[in-house]
């Protein structure tokens, strides 16, 4: 055994755990994510738990089962006085009811078991209030009153489907028409103040654009009016009243529901079914309640639009940088300063970007356009506060070294031959790199591109600076020209982590939607590095090739 | 034939104007680019540099000292000869108005010095006696009357646009009417008087008594007329016990100095108005020392007080462990030798502006301790009464032959010096000299508290706990991955590994801030034990593995060990966690933290050094792995083949020859981790619970320079000192990282270098 240590075993048996503890942590997290973030789609079963405190009364809890704690009571029979017993987190849903959404069940007031389910309760999804847990008794349509469970259900079922489309139809024209007319008439409100403040505004002005005015108020009034026909008609969908736990009911207008289901009555394929129709709600809704139900929609356009509009900026000046170190550099006092400029730029704390770009880029850059071009609509800014514009600039700054690093390392990797023949058949220096190299380093451009825009995608801390906001009102990108409004600000996936799971006031209620963000963060960051390093790995097979 | 056509085609294409021309352009694109794409690249060292120097732009005008420059000169305006008793001014410095000993009201210019209005207080017939500020934010004046009434006044000016040109008219109102308040029968010979928005309190002095007087009054609102009335409240009295030169009442209306000449001091606690209690007996001066003037800095806490020896002395009450307070000096000015005149203070900021019988005018800043500027306003005698206007933009001095100086001022950022940052600072109402961040807060006469101190201190402690995790599991990990690992295994374990380094922050921060956090407080012994359970386990694992036949042992080879030991790493975390309850029953009465706090008496938060230790190592993990990988696996082979060969065993040839080669590797490494440490914003943010504290205590959390970035950046004012000084941490965290990351390429390069010459 004395061997054994001297020889340093138990050293080697250390360092491979330690790589055994590095891959089990990196996949437990990975896993905790996965399993987190996917069980938010999965249709919880509702469970009936009968519940007697300790003063006497009972009282039925019906709700989802989400978490379960030790906790500790005084217990005279066990050690120290205490001992602990399990604690159950119920999600009861009917907040406008009860108030609250989730609440702590001691086992010990739990009469029975926990795992009884409700037989046929209903969940309805609403866009407002969250979840309603609880039995059909009736639904009126038309002051037609069904009773009946059965048909009740298939009636619900019908009219929901009716005020979704209604929904739908109102949510295009209010945000997509009416959104574009306001986006109009907002920019001949500007440009009235643009022509008065050069002090050119003619009567032919004026009336010109009152005519436009009229034409787009006319247009306004009009899908204003479709809007509010198709309000009427969801007023007339009908109402369901339902009798939720504690004797209570509770009449849900079905204009304001989602969708509901039967979770305890659905089989392994419909749950399926649910699980997938969830997920598509998740990435193609808006969110609702502060964020904290809903999709992230918005927050997907708002991060791929800063990511694209930053691989934009950065390409060109991480490729010219890349060309510059390698091509054209000489070894010497200059090129030493530029991978010293550029180690510093990988170093630099990512709040760092942030903070200069606040300063820089939007009070001391982006005042000045607001003066130069934008002052007749001061004092409100345009480009001179936090922006769409600002923060993928900054990110191209934050991400340069990324994509010059990878770049250089796909320009060594040409061999010097290509560049001989070049040259030896007459074409200049730049031709040779713009024809023939450059082409030939587009896969590791790529591969740096990627790895930036991964980078980007999951940077929090200067998107907080310079133009990540937790409710945009419009999306950056959308069907009125210049369509990429480089001045709006926008929301962001890693953000709306931050912001839902810290700053808003249900964190319970929010969790898992917070762990789905976050598995959908990873998953689109995790897809973008592997995509970069098979890209990498087939350039350096066929540069072995080439080598040859 | 045809080959001479073709030679023919193709001299007449090489050949020629036409020719020459292509190639002058081809020649002339390829400088263009050659150009173009080296400015490019240099660019890379511009953008470094101006964020560099952009950082550095903001932040220098924190330490530029005040502008002030003389702007106009003129007789004092009104009867010269009169003592000014006070002057107001309007927030645009175009008018101001002078308040004389005799009641006499002078509005004038400020540019040209010209009268525009003349008025007098409404003194029926008496004459002033006794004066004091009550409030000199809102400009609230009390004039004590030689029939023992007071009168209240307030300064204020009339904005008005008489053919579209802005015009002030300074204004006198008079809160609760022009009716003096009768307060005493016989002349008052001093006063003092502070109020709050439902009381006012006066202190006085009647003449030819040597009893002070304290009467509350509450403000009682006219629901028909909207006036406001006093109606007389509690009474107190006590007798003198120094000659009273000043009386000095302080701002929460419970503290009243008597101060003599000399400085002798007796403090009165007024909590209970009917029964005023002596509770200080100092002398505030040394020796020989006289004062000649004693007013409140903003805030009406601080008791400046000028001597007849050019000293500015700030005194104020601090509380002790018995919750007593008691007058202590706090820290004192030298302003010249000749006796300082007048005191005036800021009325926005802890600033003071003196003057002295040599005619100097000095700007200071009590807290930052800093001496802005100093003038001379005339060299014939004695510089007077002095005003500093609402914005500390301007000033106004009296001097002692009749002129009236008015100063436009520059300061913007007095409140900032190198010692209020990184020093310890006695703030107001601190019971000793601290480190302390706090920038904001909703009260006007805020004192903003920049300290440096324990927002460095917090980083370094943020990114030491977190190396203490990330560095022992990265540095072996990367010794077994380059050294002993397979082929294959390393080819799937590496990327894993520098998996993370891809992952969000803002995912690590949450987990560790919402579920780490908790799940840490309910297993506190089993996170420890997880220290002893597991270096345990696996050694004895080993022994075990050494004793099993040889055909088991051969199963696994050296190189796949770190796969065998995956599912024992998750046994025996499991079982730690496991031992958390047990553990806690045996040691901790069932519950540690309980016992940390009230037992061992060490403070516990949730969010802690021990959660930013765990989840922010686990992010610096792949970058020091990474390096140090690199640096063991580019160890000559033939160094590790000679060791091997005289017969080291594998472990020994790691430490006595692939460690000392690749140790500049390894430092780099640490220092990279080591600077990512220092720089992470998003888990500090989410998990360390950001409260500014300087403990070393593993349980309790801390504000790193980047959480307080990301946390207080939006909301600081564009250009105001918060603004300059948070850039002042970035440049700060940009200088670290600048250190650490040079210093890691450094002894990259020199390691190269050396791998190169073996």
């Amino acid at each position: 055994m004395r061997d054994w240590f001297k020889k340093g075993e138990h050293w080697i048996w250390f360092s491979a755990s330690t790589v055994s503890i590095s891959v089990v942590l990196v996949f437990g997290l990975l896993a905790m994510i996965s399993y987190k973030g996917l069980i938010h789609f999965w249709p919880h079963d509702v469970y009936h738990i009968e519940v007697k405190h300790q003063n006497g009364e009972k009282e039925v809890i019906v709700g989802e089962m989400h978490d379960s704690k030790m906790k500790e009571i005084e217990d005279p029979n066990a050690p120290h006085g205490k001992a602990e017993i399990p604690q159950y987190l119920i999600k009861t849903g009917n907040r406008d009811v009860y108030g609250i959404d989730f609440r702590w069940v001691s086992s010990a007031d739990v009469v029975g078991g926990v795992d009884t389910l409700e037989k046929d309760v209903v969940v309805i999804e609403r866009y407002e209030y969250g979840n309603v847990y609880g039995h059909i008794q009736s639904i009126t349509v038309d002051g037609k009153t069904v009773t009946d469970p059965v048909k009740a259900l298939a009636m619900l079922e019908e009219q929901v489907e009716k005020g979704t489309e209604l929904h739908d139809e109102i949510k295009y024209i209010e945000k997509i028409e009416i959104g574009a007319i306001n986006y109009k008439i907002e920019g001949l409100r500007l440009e009235e103040k643009r022509l008065r403040a050069g002090g050119d505004f003619t009567d032919k002005d004026a009336a010109r654009l009152d005519a436009e005015r009229k034409e787009y108020q006319e247009d306004f009034d009009k899908h204003h009016k479709n809007a509010q026909a198709l309000y009427q008609q969801a007023d007339t969908l009908g109402e369901v009243v339902l009798s939720i736990a504690g004797n209570k009911s509770l009449t849900v207008p079905v204009k304001k529901i989602v969708h509901f289901w039967q979770p305890n009555n659905l089989n392994f394929g419909e749950r399926i079914g649910f699980f997938f129709s969830a997920v598509k709600n998740f990435l193609l809704d808006d969110p609702r309640e502060a964020n904290t139900e809903g999709g992230v929609f918005p927050a997907i356009i708002g991060t791929v639009t800063m990511v694209m509009l930053m691989a934009v900026f950065v390409t060109p000046m991480g490729v010219i940088a890349a060309i510059y170190m390698s091509e054209y550099a000489r070894e010497g006092v200059v090129l030493k300063m530029v991978r010293i400029s550029i180690n510093n730029l990988a170093g630099v704390p990512s709040i760092v970007f942030g903070i200069f770009g606040l300063g820089f880029f939007v009070y001391i850059i982006g005042s000045s356009i607001d003066e130069l071009f934008y002052s007749y609509a001061l004092p409100s800014p345009t480009f001179g506060s936090p922006g769409l514009l600002w923060a993928s600039l900054t990110m191209a700054l934050l991400t340069l070294p990324v994509v010059i690093v990878s770049t250089q390392e796909g320009l060594s990797r040409i061999p010097r031959s290509l560049r001989e023949g070049g040259l030896a058949l007459g074409a200049t220096k730049s031709e040779t790199i713009m024809r023939i190299i450059l082409p030939m380093t587009v896969p590791a451009i790529m591969t740096g591109l990627i790895l930036a825009i991964a980078r980007a995608a999951g940077e929090v801390a200067p998107l907080m600076l310079v133009g990540v906001v937790k409710l945009a009102p419009e999306l950056p990108l959308d069907m009125v020209a210049p369509f990429v409004h480089l001045d709006r600000k926008f929301m962001h996936l890693g953000f709306h982590i931050y912001d839902v799971g810290f700053q808003s006031p249900n964190v319970e209620a929010s969790q898992p939607l917070v762990y789905a963000t976050s598995l959908l963060l990873v998953l689109i960051i995790l897809t973008l590095n592997l995509g970069a390093i098979m890209i990498r790995n087939k350039l350096r097979e066929k540069y072995k090739s080439l080598d040859n | 034939m045809k080959s001479s056509h073709a030679q023919q085609a193709l001299d007449k294409a090489l050949k020629g104007p036409e020719f020459e021309k292509r190639v002058r352009r081809r020649n002339a694109k390829d400088s263009a680019s050659a150009y173009g794409i080296s400015i490019g690249g240099i660019g890379v060292i511009l953008s470094v540099l101006l964020i560099m120097f952009f950082l550095l732009y903001v932040v220098m005008p924190l330490f530029v000292p005040a502008k002030v420059e003389k702007h106009e000169q003129y007789a004092i305006p009104g009867t010269q000869n009169e003592t000014t008793l006070y002057y107001g001014i309007d927030e645009y410095q175009e008018t101001a108005l002078r308040f004389t000993k005799s009641g006499k009201l002078y509005g004038f210019d400020v540019a040209t010095g010209k009268l525009i209005s003349e008025d007098s207080l409404p003194l029926n017939g008496q004459h002033i006696t006794s004066f004091t500020v009550i409030s000199e934010i809102d400009n609230v004046l009390a004039f004590a009357l030689s029939d023992g009434t007071v009168l209240i006044a307030k300064y204020g000016y009339g904005v008005s646009y008489p053919n579209d040109v802005r015009t002030i008219t300074p204004k006198v109102d008079y809160p609760f009417g022009e009716e003096p308040v009768e307060l005493a029968s016989a002349p008052i010979e001093k006063i003092a008087a502070k109020q709050t928005d439902s009381d006012l309190v006066f202190a006085y002095k009647q003449m030819g008594s040597d009893e002070v007087v304290i009467k509350q009054y509450s403000k009682v609102e006219s629901m028909l007329t909207d006036t406001i009335s006093l109606e007389e409240g509690y009474v107190g009295t006590f007798e003198l016990k120094n000659t009273a030169d000043w009386l000095e009442l302080d701002g929460s209306m419970r503290n009243l100095y008597v101060i003599s000449k000399t400085g002798v001091t007796n403090y009165y606690n007024l909590s209970d108005i009917e029964n005023p209690a002596l509770i200080q007996h100092v002398n505030m001066l040394n020796n020989d020392e006289k004062l000649t003037t004693v007013r409140f800095l903003l805030g009406d806490y601080s008791l400046m007080l000028g001597t007849d020896k050019g000293n500015v002395i700030q005194w104020f009450p601090v509380r002790d462990n018995n919750n007593e307070f008691a007058l202590h000096e706090i820290r004192s000015f030298k302003v010249g030798n000749s006796p300082i005149q007048t005191i005036a203070i800021e009325k926005n900021r802890k600033g003071f502006a003196t003057t002295d019988t040599s005619g100097q005018f000095n700007l200071y800043h009590s807290t930052a301790e800093r001496h802005l500027n100093s003038t001379q306003v005339t060299d014939k005698g004695a510089a007077g009464f002095v005003t500093i206007s609402n914005r500390a933009d301007g000033a106004f001095v009296e001097t002692s032959d009749g002129q009236l100086v008015h100063y436009k001022i520059e300061n913007h950022h007095p409140d900032v010096s190198v010692s209020s940052l990184w020093g310890k600072v006695w703030y107001e109402g601190y019971s000793e000299p601290e480190y302390v961040w706090q920038s904001s807060s909703a009260s006007v006469d805020f004192e903003p508290k920049f300290s440096m101190t324990p927002l460095t201190f917090g980083t370094i402690k943020a990114a030491m706990y977190s190396m203490l995790f990330a560095v022992p599991i990265a540095v072996l990990a990367a010794i077994f991955t380059a050294f002993f690992m397979d082929k294959k295994t390393r080819q799937w374990v590496k990327p894993s590994v520098e998996l993370i380094e891809a992952l969000p922050t803002v995912i690590l921060g949450f987990l560790a801030g919402l579920w780490l956090a908790p799940y840490m407080e309910s297993h506190l012994p089993g996170f420890f034990s997880l220290l002893i359970v597991v270096p345990l386990g696996i050694v004895i694992f080993g022994l075990t593995w050494s004793k099993l036949p040889e055909s088991i042992r051969l199963m696994v080879p050296v190189g796949k060990r770190a796969v065998l030991m995956i599912p024992v790493v998750i046994v025996l975390g499991w079982l730690s966690l496991q031992l958390s309850d047990p553990l806690e029953n045996a040691f901790f009465d069932g519950d540690m933290r309980h016992w940390l706090t009230f037992t061992a008496g060490i403070d516990f938060d949730q969010r802690n050094a021990m959660v930013i230790g765990f989840a922010m190592g686990f992010a610096l993990i792949p970058t020091i792995f990474s390096v140090t990988e690199d640096a063991i696996y580019n160890v000559p082979s033939y160094l590790i083949n000679g060791s091997l060969a005289l017969g080291a065993s594998g472990w020994q040839t790691l430490v006595g020859v692939v460690l000392p080669t690749a140790s500049p590797g390894i430092f780099s490494a640490i220092m990279l981790g080591f600077g990512r440490g220092v720089g992470e914003t998003m888990i500090v943010l989410m998990a360390s619970g950001n409260t500014p504290l300087m403990e070393t205590n593993l349980f309790e959390g801390m504000r790193t320079l980047s959480a307080n970035l990301a946390v207080e950046m939006p909301e600081a004012a564009v250009d105001s000192s918060h603004y300059r000084v948070l850039f002042l941490s970035g440049l700060v965290l940009f200088i670290f990282t600048f250190i650490f990351n040079t210093l890691a390429e450094v002894v990259r390069q020199r390691m190269r270098r050396k791998y190169g010459s073996l």
